[in-house]
């Protein structure tokens, strides 16, 4: 038996998926979910685009893309990945990017498309939690590939900055 | 005779996989945390890169491949990766300067791969020169920082130039496989790369104080004929063991 599901009621349901090492963003807001599809026949097609080539949370979104699709009945489904073009921060959200600081990382601050944050050190990097542009890179190097640390040199609170990708 | 693109798929998949395998040897073991995070990382998207080329050449190949079975049970004799890469990592120094070598040539090859006349090997260099681009920018500020610092690093360094220019030109060499890429639009005409490429070591060797010293033997079959040296047998005998003794084994 097929059960016949709305391509809003698919959405509501992968709102519920999280990027594991940035709890707060769904995959929606994180620019991963390409798009949704319904065929006539109720197979749902969702079209998902990884960020970094070795993101270790890829195979986990998937795994939990499958759950909450599973856990709500819906067992028709397909999801493909989608490379080109590739994913970058600059299809962030301005809700995202608040929702980061709100969560203490920095987003990233600059387009992709500028060349110089592959040629050097990013511009200033305001402090998530007091805003501070007085702040210093620790380490391009941080906790998971998208990010560096930072410190503020003003409240002294380290803090994660996604990178520009 | 196998498939040429599976070949060359190879060559990419297995340069970035050796490369990641051995940086993640300096994994808890760095003299500063952030030398850990920063290899670990960079070692992290080696290994995403390697894993998305294997995807497509265990499709080519067929017959119950996956990029697991590529990396896990093929002997040395089959992995195409270039010799540099596959160097023990030996000091701080040593890893620098092999990785300095190895991203200018990287970043240059994944430039031109990003307008490849197959469109699944430009979308996965699109993604990835991001990545590289990220990666240069560390081993090229530790290049200058080893070579034009204190008068013991500008040692190592020296040695480690010293020690591993000969590997440099593999990579930049066109073998049987990059010509047949070369001619289907596939890949870039390496012969025109090349002098880009040591136009930027030499600038870059020139200001980190360093002297590249004349090149010896060259003419080597890592990528072309699977000839390694004898380094490639340790690094898969320890990252294959756990799959040749559990074959399939999953998280």
């Amino acid at each position: 038996m097929v059960k016949h599901t709305s391509k809003e009621e698919i959405l509501r349901l992968l709102d519920q998926v999280f990027d594991p090492e940035i709890p707060t963003l769904t995959i929606r807001e994180m620019g991963m979910l390409r798009g949704v599809e319904i065929s006539e026949e109720g197979k749902v097609t969702i079209r998902f685009t990884p960020t970094y080539s070795g993101c270790p949370a890829t195979d986990l979104i998937k795994v939990d893309i499958k759950a909450v699709l599973q856990e709500n009945g819906i067992e028709a489904f397909e999801i493909i990945d989608v490379l080109s073009p590739p994913w970058t921060t600059d299809d962030f959200t301005e809700e995202a990017r608040k929702k980061l600081r709100d969560n203490g990382i920095a987003p990233p601050v600059q387009a992709t498309s500028d060349k110089s944050f592959v040629l050097d050190s990013p511009k200033t990097v305001p402090c998530p939690y007091c805003q501070s542009e007085n702040t210093e890179l620790l380490s391009n190097f941080g906790t998971t590939a998208c990010k560096a640390l930072y410190r503020c040199k003003s409240c002294l609170q380290p803090f994660d900055y996604f990178k520009c990708h | 005779m196998e498939n040429n693109l599976y070949l060359y798929l190879l060559q990419l998949g297995d340069n970035a996989l050796i490369l990641g395998q051995r940086l993640c040897e300096w994994t808890g073991v760095a003299a500063e945390l952030e030398i850990d995070l920063a290899l670990s990382n960079i070692a992290l998207d080696l290994l995403g890169q390697s894993n998305q080329w294997y995807e497509y050449a265990a499709e080519i190949k067929g017959e119950n491949s996956s990029p697991d079975t590529l990396a896990f049970f093929r002997e040395a004799h089959e992995f195409r990766n270039v010799q540099l890469v596959e160097l023990p990592n030996g000091n701080f120094a040593d890893t620098i300067i092999r990785s300095v070598i190895f991203d200018t040539f990287h970043q240059l090859l994944y430039e031109e791969l990003t307008r490849s006349s197959d469109a699944r090997i430009g979308s996965i260099a699109a993604r990835a020169i991001k990545e590289i681009n990220y990666h240069i920018r560390y081993s090229r500020n530790w290049t200058l920082r080893l070579g034009d610092g204190t008068q013991e690093s500008h040692k190592k360094a020296q040695n480690a130039l010293g020690r591993i220019w000969d590997y440099a030109f593999e990579a930049l060499t066109p073998g049987p496989i990059d010509r047949w890429a070369f001619k289907n639009g596939i890949g870039p005409d390496l012969d025109a790369l090349r002098p880009v490429w040591l136009n930027r070591m030499e600038k870059l060797f020139e200001q980190a104080t360093l002297e590249i010293p004349a090149p010896g033997f060259i003419d080597r079959k890592g990528k072309s004929e699977g000839i390694h040296t004898e380094h490639l047998g340790y690094i898969l005998a320890e990252m294959q063991s756990l799959q040749r003794t559990h074959p399939g084994l999953e998280w």
